[in-house]
């Protein structure tokens, strides 16, 4: 078995030797051209002249392109219904915002040209925040998108507590850590091939063609790796893309283009922000009674793939908690910045950062420990757990149509009406709980609290509940391409992107296990548009669920007709033929897997196959807001302590306890890097990643120095990362999870931790609402509010 | 134009280049030694660490020119031969990487911390790896086993001639 094991990343010994090849490594023509971006230095206007006379004569220029000189479409946009032009066409929409292009014979002269422009604009009033494109009603859709269920005044009615708030909830800067680059090489015929660090090839592949204004069989893309993506790269590399192929088409030389850090952080969008207005209602012992979300997602100047990650926040606005009443607002804004685009998670996590929001601020309400609040808000366990696991939730509802209707209990379902058939969270809390030792250690907090006045610490518990799918259901399909060559070697292609996650490996593992062969003898190949064709972007923690399913499903026809065949000549059953050891095995013989693959090429047995998947399951009216969107949930659940300064407000994270479900995980090695790494950015998304800009809309946190990322020494000293181990209840890969995005949003309890600790150091009357993300100033806000002091 | 002469990874090379030259490109576009990375061009992210004159330096915010006579260090002039250095060893085995972006420039980092350590004579513990480390990003592991990485191959290091570069 090659699966189920702690392999290390595949491409570990070419990283440790620095001889892994990413994009702008590739060795390219000695007379490549390299670009550059002119940039808008306004928010919004009108372009009156662009005066580019000194940027053509500046030393090492070859050629500058406007708009008007581009052969095909001007459009960039992953979004089929609004056109997001590459060269701004005399109306710039964000400061940061590509104006021309400027091709050179270096990457610094490109940089130091696109600065020479003399561009004068008419200025127009732009809406920079929240409030202004509110107040302006500025908006993508016709309206709100609103999903819910129940009956918020029976709801509310029925409350003991009621509470109300105003959540902001801050973007976030992706920092992969290679920043955005594209290839171009022209081939004969006006063919072209392109090189790029894209989650997305086809999606390049298809703007690329139209940007040529050629057919996508004209185009190839190629893609063996990033330095780091997280959804940064699924739509924001095809400007990159476009402006390397225009030129290289133009010019018939290789072009390259390489954001600069600052350019990348200027011109490229983020993770959305979002202000979360809520007001909720529980009984007296915390059961949530009505729940009602409006959220307002700042989008930036194009749609680019908000509405989907504004659709996510609300699927996820109940995270793993029962609501029989709830209504979700949800506003999509306009502003006049970069355009937000995905970002690990995909707007879940914000959603569920309202909802764990509103758990905390209930408890305090109602004067309970928040786990306890939390777990009695669960939704019920699935029919046929272990009794005497607690099943609040399933027991005692309100009388409306969505109790259940008798005493089986049936799987409670989410407000957008999917069932909650696996709900695990009962038995991870109460592991976690007890491992982390969370009753004890909040008693002496509590202690340690009364006798410290200048720092005080806080701990907190939260779960997460992530749906795994696309919501765009077409989205939810797969490709793979395998080969056996005749010396018994195998070659492995599909249509997903390998960006640091360790998918190639995971995948390898699946095809050596099919063919029962090491992992040595799969030899894992760069994505390329010309294998596989029509990939969906490797994002929504999907990569391995829906490519590994695609390989095996290629791996398993050319093990059928290598079983057929060995059947036939050994007169058995094709059915009892076993490959495993590297041999294969029929009846009691057994030939080396090489053998056999030489002997069927000579009886000429076809040794390639295709492989495709397409999710079994899924239904989604996002309009309605109602049906499954999701294939499965995967599961989480975090335990984090914190101690912050009073005086200052300066925090540190001192522990974190993390249990996760990945299913029967595939690779535990490299689910545990996932889980690692996605609770340092989650907790850093809500910490002290602060992104600034100023009046005049300019970007002022466009570089590390400003924008601070978790380093080493933030993470947690004590950090305690365990697998939950169950296998899916769904069909999925040898029954695993996806991971790529849940363990991101186990970093909320590091904000609620800093809640509590804030809490701790007023008399406990006032709750103390905290932003994010929960910078020092912000908890030193905070900290004088509790006070009474503000 | 100037010329630059630099000992590289043991090599004498010369080249002329403009002044302006970063040593991190003199080291990608001159050399092809494209194992030092570029992050964030502005000396924070640590992508772009080798060792100039048996000390680690961000190549990104040096100028060639301003170098020429020293002895420089890359990711590719680690190992010996076929033979892993031991820090690059410990990041295969410990999982120390995703992505791999910041892994050379954390191999650089945490070789010239070990010596440093050692030539001081002081214990280099996780709590002073993860001070030493505040000049490098990842932005995906997590620093985990970044940390157990460096730890583990501070005491591997213990039996190698301190004069290996
Ligand atoms: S590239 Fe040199 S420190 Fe980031
Ligand atoms: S492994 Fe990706 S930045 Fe460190």
């Amino acid at each position: 078995m090659t699966v189920h094991k702690p392999r290390p990343h595949d491409a570990a010994p070419l990283h440790v030797a620095g001889a892994a090849r990413y994009v702008d490594d590739i060795p390219l023509p000695a007379n490549t051209l390299h670009l550059a971006f002119g940039l808008s230095t306004v928010a919004r206007g009108r372009v009156v002249s662009m005066d580019l006379s000194a940027v053509r004569a500046a030393p090492g220029v070859a050629l500058v392109l406007t708009w008007r000189d581009l052969p095909g479409h001007n459009d960039v946009s992953p979004y089929p219904l609004f056109r997001e032009p590459m060269l701004a066409e005399d109306e710039v929409f964000y400061l940061g915002m590509p104006l021309f292009l400027v091709a050179a014979d270096s990457h610094l002269a490109a940089r130091k040209a696109a600065r020479l422009a003399k561009v004068e604009y008419e200025e127009l009033p732009a809406l920079l925040t929240l409030d202004d494109a509110i107040a302006a009603d500025a908006r993508f859709e016709e309206g709100p998108r609103i999903y819910g269920r129940g009956d918020l005044a029976e709801g509310f009615g029925a409350a003991t507590h009621i509470v109300e708030g105003s959540f902001e909830v801050g973007g976030q800067e992706h920092f992969y850590l290679e920043g955005m680059v594209a290839a171009a090489l022209p081939q004969e015929g006006g063919d072209m091939i392109v090189h790029a660090s894209s989650q997305h090839p086809t999606e390049i592949q298809h703007k690329v063609a139209e940007a040529l204004h050629r057919s996508m069989n004209a185009v190839r893309v190629e893609v063996r790796r990033m330095g780091g993506g997280f959804g940064g790269k699924e739509s924001q590399g095809n400007a990159l893309a476009c402006a390397c192929a225009v030129v290289a088409d133009r010019t018939g030389r290789s072009a390259k283009m390489r954001y600069d850090r600052d350019d990348d952080m200027m011109i490229t969008g983020k993770r959305h922000d979002f202000r979360i207005v809520y007001r909720a209602g529980c009984d007296a012992e915390g059961r949530i009674t009505a729940v009602e979300f409006t959220q307002y997602c700042r989008c930036g100047w194009s749609p680019d793939l908000s509405l989907p990650v504004a659709d996510r926040a609300m699927l996820h606005a109940d995270n793993a908690y029962f609501i029989p009443n709830i209504r979700i607002t949800s506003h999509r804004m306009i502003t006049h910045t970069q355009s937000n685009t995905a970002f690990r998670g995909f707007g879940g996590p914000q959603g569920m950062v309202g909802i764990e929001r509103v758990l905390d601020h209930l408890a305090h309400a109602v004067g309970r420990d928040p786990v306890e609040v939390r777990r009695l808000n669960y939704y019920a366990a699935p029919a046929g757990a272990d009794p005497a696991t607690p099943q609040p939730g399933a027991a005692h509802r309100f009388g409306g149509a969505h109790s259940p209707k008798d005493w089986l209990p049936q799987p409670q379902t989410t407000p957008y009406g999917q069932e909650v058939e696996d709900f695990l969270l009962h038995e991870m809390t109460e592991a976690l709980l007890t491992s982390s030792d969370y009753a004890a250690r909040r008693a002496a907090i509590a202690e340690w609290n009364a006798a410290n006045p200048l720092l005080k610490r806080g701990i907190a518990f939260s779960p997460v509940k992530f749906g795994i799918s696309f919501t765009l259901t077409h989205l939810n399909q797969a490709g793979a391409l395998v080969h056996v060559y005749q010396d018994g070697s195998i070659h492995l292609n599909h249509g997903g992107t390998e960006m640091g996650q360790g998918l190639f490996q995971k995948v390898a593992q699946v095809a050596a296990d099919r063919f029962g062969v090491p992992l040595e003898t799969v030899k894992i190949t760069a994505t390329d548009t010309a294998k596989v064709p029509n990939t969906s972007a490797t994002a929504a923690s999907s990569g391995t669920d829906l490519n590994g399913m695609a390989v095996k499903a290629a791996c398993d026809e050319i093990r059928d007709r290598l079983a057929r065949f060995v059947a036939e000549r050994q007169q058995a059953d094709a059915a009892t033929v076993r490959f495993a050891d590297g041999r294969v095995h029929v009846g009691t013989e057994s030939f080396p897997f090489a053998e056999v693959i030489r002997d069927a090429w000579m009886a000429r047995v076809s040794l390639s196959s295709t492989g495709f998947y397409a999710t079994p399951k899924i239904v989604w009216d996002r309009i309605r807001g109602q049906g499954r969107p999701f294939y499965y949930f995967a599961y989480g659940a975090a335990v984090t302590e914190v101690v912050i300064d009073t005086l200052t407000g300066e925090n540190r994270i001192l522990r974190a306890d993390i249990l996760h479900d990945c299913g029967a995980s595939l690779n535990p090695a490299l689910d545990i890097g996932q889980i690692e790494g996605g609770y340092v950015q989650g907790a850093g998304w809500l910490t002290t990643e602060e992104l600034v800009w100023d009046q005049s809309g300019r970007l002022r946190t466009h570089a590390p120095s400003t924008y601070k990322i978790p380093a080493c020494s933030d993470r947690p000293p004590v950090f305690n990362v365990a697998l939950w181990e169950a296998a899916n209840r769904e069909d999925t890969i040898y029954r695993s999870k996806a991971v790529g995005e849940p363990p991101l949003m186990l970093g909320i309890s590091a904000l609620l931790a800093l809640s509590d600790a804030v809490a701790a150091c007023g008399d406990g009357s006032v709750y103390p609402a905290l932003d994010a993300p929960a910078t020092a100033e912000r908890v030193l806000w905070a900290v004088r509010r509790v006070r009474g002091g503000a | 134009m100037t010329q630059v002469t630099l000992t590289v990874n043991g090599k004498s090379v010369s080249r002329d280049v403009p002044d302006t030259m970063l040593l991190s490109e003199f080291l990608r576009e001159e050399l092809r030694l494209t194992g030092t990375h570029v992050g964030c061009d502005t000396s924070q992210c640590g992508a772009c660490v080798v060792h100039l004159d048996g000390r680690a330096v961000k190549s990104c915010t040096a100028l060639a020119v301003a170098h020429s006579g020293s002895a420089v260090t890359t990711i590719e002039g680690l190992a010996s031969g076929k033979t892993l250095h031991p820090m690059q060893e410990a990041f295969n085995e410990h999982h120390g990487l995703q992505c791999g972006f910041c892994t050379t420039g954390m191999i650089m980092t945490g070789v010239d911390m070990v010596n440093r350590y050692k030539a001081a004579g002081k214990a280099l513990t996780p709590e002073a790896i993860r001070k030493e480390l505040e000049g490098n990003i990842c932005r995906c592991t997590g620093y985990h086993n970044i940390v157990k990485a460096i730890e583990d191959a501070a005491t591997r290091m213990d039996g190698m001639a301190q004069a290996a570069e």
